[in-house]
C-alpha cells in the first residue's frame, strides 16, 4: 500500500500550550481513519500543520514520500491536499455555486496569467451543482452562505473540498451542526468515496458514525497520541475508554 | 473651448487613475493609502524623458515600467505580510516619494519641473488620447471582472485564508493586482505632466493618495462605472467652484463619510438599489 501521508513526530506549541505533542500518523492510499479524541485533543491543530497553516515547532509531514516544510498552504493544496474546516468559512460574497465553482477550476487558477485568460465557467458551475447536490445541498446553490443555517455550511465546505479532487481529503467534524439524519447520509457519503478509492482523514465527534464507517482509528488525547489501530481494538483500549470517560466527567 | 477640453481632460486622466486604484482596491480588497506616489513616478519619468527629447508616446511604456517597478519594490515587501500591512507600506511610500524627490535636484526639487515641451499632438488630440486610454483600461477592468482573475480576486478581497486553502497563491495574485495597477498610475502620471506641463512634488503626496481613495470609494469600490463616473465628477469640482478647491479635503472627507456610512457601496450601490438590477457586485 503506498503511503500518501506521513507525519513523523510533529509537536505543536502556543505559547505555554502544547497543542500536539510528538504525533506520528501514516496514511495510505485509500484508507479511511476516524481521527478522535476529546475536545482540546490537537485534532484540529494538526489538520493544520498538514496544511500548512500552523508550523509545527518539531517534527515533520511527508505528502507522498516529500518533506512539505516551508511548502505554502496553496502549494500543499495544489499538491493534493483538500480540507474541510471545522469552523466554516464560506466566501460570504459568493453563492455556494461560486464558492464550489472557484475550487473546481484550481486549473484556471494556478496562476495570474492562466486565469486572466479564461473567462467561461460553465462546466465547472455543472460540476459544481453536481458536487452541491451530491452532499445533499443542491436546493440552495444559488443562495448566499449568510442566508443559510450550519448544517448547509458545512457540507459546503465538503462540497468545496471535493472540488479539489485530492489526493487526501481532510475532514474536520464534517457531521457537526447536521441533524441525526442528515449526519448519517453524510457518513454514507464518506464511506461510499473511500469505497471508490479516495484516501480520507476524518476527525469527527460523532463516534456512533465513525465506528460504522472507521476501519481503523487514531486517537488523540491532550496532544499525545494515544492509540491507532484497527478500529474494535482501539476502542476496547482501557486507555482510549478512560480519556473518553474522563473527558465526559 | 479651451476650457471645455482642459475639464475633459483632466476628467479623462482621473478616470484612468482612479480605475487603476480601483484595480488593487476594488478588485484585490488590497487598500493603499500611497498611489498618488506612482503617478508620481510616472509623471517625473515622462516629464524627463520629453525634455530629453524623448517622444511623448514612447514615454508611456517607459512610466509605466518605472511605475511598476517601483510597485514590485513596494508589492513584494508588504504583499506577503499579512492583510493590512499594504496600507500602512504604501502610505509610507506617498511620504517617502515628496521627501526624496524634494531633495533631488534633477527631479526639480522642491521647485519642480517645468517647462515640459508639448506632446505634438495638439490639445484635441491629446483629450482623444486620455479618454482613449482610459476606455481602453475600463474596457480591460470589465473583462478581468468576468475572467477567473476576477473570481480569484473576489475571493482574495472577501477571505485570502480561504483562498489560499483553494489552491491559490495569494501573494502572487496580489502583487499581479499591484504591477497593473501601479503600472496604469505610471501611464496615467505621463499624462498628467503633459496636460499640466508642470510638475510639483506636493502633487503626489498623502492628501492626493487619499483623493483618489475617496474617488474609488465614493464610485462604489470594486465598480468600473461608478469609480469613472465619481472620478470624473470629483476631478472637475474643484476646477469648476473655488470654494470646493479651498475645501477640497474638507469636502471630500465628509462624502467619503457620508459615502460609507449611507452607502457602503458608493454611488454603484445606490443606483442598483434605485434600479434593482441583475446580479450582485456587477457593473
Ligand atoms: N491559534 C491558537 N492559539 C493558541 N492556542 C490554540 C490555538 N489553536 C488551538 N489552541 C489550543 O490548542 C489546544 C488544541 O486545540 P484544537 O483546536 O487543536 O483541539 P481539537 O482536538 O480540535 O478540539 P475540538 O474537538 O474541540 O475541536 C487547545 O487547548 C486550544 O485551546
Ligand atoms: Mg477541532
Amino acid at each position: 500500500m503506498a503511503e500518501i501521508l506521513s507525519i513523523e513526530d510533529v509537536t505543536v506549541r502556543f505559547g505555554g500550550v502544547t497543542a500536539v505533542s510528538g504525533a506520528s500518523l501514516s496514511i495510505g492510499q485509500g484508507e479511511l481513519i476516524g481521527f478522535i479524541g476529546p475536545n482540546g485533543a490537537g485534532k484540529t491543530t494538526l489538520m493544520r500543520v498538514i496544511t500548512g497553516v500552523v508550523q509545527p515547532q518539531q517534527g515533520r509531514v511527508l505528502l507522498a514520500g516529500r518533506d512539505m516544510a516551508n511548502w505554502s498552504v496553496s502549494r500543499r493544496v495544489r499538491a493534493g491536499l483538500a480540507l474541510a474546516q471545522q469552523i466554516v468559512q464560506p466566501l460570504h460574497d459568493m453563492s455556494l455555486l461560486e464558492n464550489v465553482t472557484l475550487a473546481v477550476g484550481m486549473r484556471h487558477t494556478a496562476s495570474p496569467l492562466l486565469s486572466l485568460l479564461h473567462t467561461a465557467r460553465g462546466r465547472e458551475q455543472t460540476v459544481a451543482r453536481e458536487l452541491l447536490a451530491r452532499v445533499g445541498i443542491g436546493d440552495a446553490a444559488d443562495a448566499l452562505p449568510a442566508t443559510l443555517p450550519l448544517g448547509f455550511l458545512k457540507r459546503m465546505e465538503v462540497a468545496r473540498a471535493l472540488a479539489l479532487q485530492p489526493k487526501l481529503l481532510l475532514l474536520d467534524e464534517p457531521l457537526a451542526g447536521l441533524n441525526q439524519q442528515e449526519a448519517r447520509a453524510m457518513a454514507d457519503l464518506i464511506a461510499e468515496l473511500s469505497r471508490q478509492g479516495q484516501t480520507i482523514l476524518l476527525i469527527e465527534h460523532n463516534l456512533r458514525e465513525v465506528i460504522r464507517i472507521c476501519p481503523t482509528l487514531y486517537v488523540q488525547d491532550n496532544g499525545k497520541p494515544l492509540a491507532f489501530g484497527q478500529t474494535q481494538q482501539v476502542m476496547a483500549d482501557p486507555a482510549v475508554r478512560r480519556a473518553y470517560l474522563g473527558a465526559a466527567a | 473651448m479651451a476650457y471645455e477640453i482642459t475639464l475633459l481632460t483632466t476628467m479623462a486622466i482621473s478616470v484612468l487613475f482612479a480605475l487603476s486604484l480601483n484595480f488593487i482596491s476594488g478588485f484585490c480588497g488590497q487598500i493603499s493609502l500611497g498611489h498618488a506616489a506612482f503617478l508620481g513616478t510616472g509623471a517625473y519619468t515622462s516629464a524627463l524623458l520629453t525634455k530629453a527629447s524623448v517622444p511623448f508616446l514612447l514615454t508611456l511604456p517607459l512610466a509605466a515600467m518605472t511605475a511598476a517597478l517601483l510597485g514590485v519594490l513596494v508589492g513584494l515587501t508588504s504583499l506577503r505580510v499579512r492583510h493590512d500591512f499594504l496600507a500602512i507600506t504604501t502610505m509610507g511610500v506617498a511620504f517617502l516619494f515628496v521627501g526624496i524627490v524634494r531633495q533631488q535636484d534633477f527631479l526639480g526639487g522642491e521647485i519642480g519641473v517645468s517647462g515640459i515641451p508639448p506632446t505634438g499632438l495638439g490639445r484635441v488630440g491629446f483629450l482623444i488620447l486620455a479618454i482613449s486610454l482610459a476606455a481602453a483600461f475600463a474596457a480591460f477592468s470589465l473583462y478581468v471582472r468576468r475572467s477567473w482573475m476576477g473570481f480569484v480576486f473576489k475571493s482574495i478581497a472577501d477571505n485570502e485564508d480561504v483562498a489560499r486553502l483553494l489552491g491559490i497563491d495569494v501573494p502572487r495574485y496580489k502583487l499581479a493586482a499591484f504591477v497593473v495597477g501601479t503600472a496604469v498610475a505610471g501611464v496615467a502620471g505621463a499624462l498628467y505632466a503633459h496636460h499640466f506641463r508642470f510638475l510639483a512634488p506636493d502633487s503626489f503626496g498623502f492628501i492626493e493618495s487619499v483623493s483618489v481613495l475617496a474617488m474609488v470609494i465614493v464610485g462604489g469600490i470594486g465598480s468600473v462605472w461608478g469609480v469613472a463616473f465619481a472620478a470624473a465628477i470629483l476631478s472637475v469640482l474643484p476646477l469648476m467652484f473655488q470654494f470646493v478647491n479651498d475645501f477640497k479635503l474638507l469636502l471630500y472627507s465628509a462624502l467619503l463619510f457620508a459615502m460609507m456610512r449611507f452607502s457602503p457601496d458608493g454611488v454603484a450601490g445606490l443606483v442598483r438599489r434605485f434600479l434593482v438590477t441583475g446580479p450582485r457586485n456587477r457593473g
